[in-house]
């Protein structure tokens, strides 16, 4: 799985030359076309949090001087434009959570999510299974009651709905990666060229994904 | 049941669009003074009248609606250029031609926002406009082409405004496509299954581009 802190030196090169509000764009547009919840970006959302901030006091400081307003419309648009990324962002997330907070909290993709969203999801579930209990399963004969399971005879928790990873995505890669197994038996294979658009079934593409070296669209 | 996936949740907005072309760097010419500007997404001036200065689009429109520059349109919307992308998409039906992905977002908010600095605009216009058009149509006849052997499509230098019309559309029928052909919906017999076609001889993955 991503590791926040796992980076290696050419990683970590490229990530020097880039900007956070680039890099967070990236997470966006990923988290955005990914069927799946991704790893959460604690360090880079707190990075573009302390800048946000950083900002606000200078458009506060530059303001009280007299700067000519239009610096400090381009400082604010500026902000507004890395402020509103953030909030797509987690915005994003907190759908994906909804749509699949049971999935999600009985998987490793709990560990994929912030304490801030851990404890949303929590709720989100606690809320969402008060509110059934009380306007149907509880009117519903024993042995159908669960909010998990079609009825009592279901061995696995069967009314669990959870993100299609067989769905296709769009992608590109920005360095050549070789050739991809486009199925289990590995008979088909693509070869991705670095720069090329191509569309591929998420799951074939998935650990790429999950490692930054391939970006969906 | 894996319900299907919902269409909406992957698609950007044509605002989530523009949002992202604005970040493109372009050039302006400043009629006025102005220190350099530390902004979040990046270094830029120092402003001096005359002096070109490269800065995201967005800032360039900001400038441009409050008079303080002009607007150098990039090297790719000149009508010599356009002219000839556009002769090149005619003439290879199964090829795009290389253009800034987001080509149709970028030169909208030029047309809206900086038409005087534009010459021959309504050329310029009409160009790009084929051009879509062109490209459009091919996008469409090249769907044809994905089956139920369709594993992967590769779509070279197709732009983000064109990901973003036909993303629904591809993924749905990709989607069923490779639904229908999984083993649990078929039983193939064996032998069927060996004797399909290989990667090298029009291989299943069938691109829209031949390579």
């Amino acid at each position: 799985m991503a590791n926040e802190s796992g980076f290696s030196m050419e990683e970590f090169e490229s990530l020097m030359a880039t900007s956070d509000v680039e890099l967070l764009k990236r997470a966006w547009r990923n988290e955005k076309s990914a069927p799946e919840i991704l790893q959460f970006q604690a360090s880079l959302v707190q990075r573009s949090r302390e800048q946000i901030q950083l900002m606000e006091g200078t458009i506060e400081e530059i303001t009280r001087n007299g700067f000519d307003p239009l610096i400090v419309s381009v400082y604010q648009m500026d902000m507004d434009r890395a402020q509103y990324m953030l909030r797509s962002y987690l915005r994003t997330r907190l759908q994906k959570i909804e749509k699949d907070m049971i999935h999600i909290s009985k998987t490793d993709l709990w560990n994929r999510l912030s304490k801030e969203e851990q404890s949303f999801s929590k709720r989100c579930y606690e809320n969402m299974k008060s509110y059934l209990d009380e306007s149907v399963l509880s009117k519903l004969p024993s042995g159908y009651q669960s909010d998990l399971k079609q009825s009592n005879a279901s061995e696995e928790d069967d009314m669990v709905p959870e993100s299609n990873l067989e769905t296709f995505v769009f992608c590109k890669s920005e360095s050549s990666i070789g050739a991809i197994p486009l199925d289990d038996s590995a008979d088909e294979i693509v070869d991705l060229v670095a720069g090329d658009l191509y569309v591929l079934r998420y799951k074939s593409i998935k650990p790429f994904v999950e490692n930054g070296k391939i970006d969906l669209v | 049941m894996a319900g299907q996936s919902d269409p909406q949740s992957s698609v950007f907005s044509a605002a989530e669009m523009e949002f992202l072309a604005e970040d493109e760097i372009i050039e302006v010419v400043p009629n006025m003074r102005m220190e350099p500007l530390n902004l979040i997404s990046g270094d830029y001036g120092p402003f001096r009248p005359q002096i070109a200065a490269q800065v995201p689009l967005w800032l360039a429109v900001a400038l441009k609606k409050r008079g303080k520059c002009t607007i150098r349109p990039p090297e790719w919307m000149s009508i010599e250029s356009l002219t000839q992308v556009l002769e090149s998409e005619r003439d290879s039906p199964k090829e795009f031609q290389p253009l800034p992905f987001h080509y149709v977002e970028i030169s909208r908010l030029l047309f809206d926002h900086a038409r005087d600095d534009i010459p021959d605009i309504y050329m310029v216009r009409s160009l790009i406009e084929d051009i879509r058009d062109v490209r459009f149509h091919k996008v469409e006849s090249g769907l044809e082409t994905i089956s139920a052997r369709t594993h992967a499509v590769k779509l070279k230098n197709l732009s983000a405004m064109e990901v973003n019309i036909v993303r629904p559309f591809v993924v749905r029928t990709l989607q069923s496509f490779y639904k229908h052909d999984s083993p649990e919906m078929i039983q193939q017999p064996v032998q069927m299954s060996t004797s399909r076609p290989q990667a090298t001889d029009r291989g299943p993955r069938r691109d829209l581009r031949r390579r």
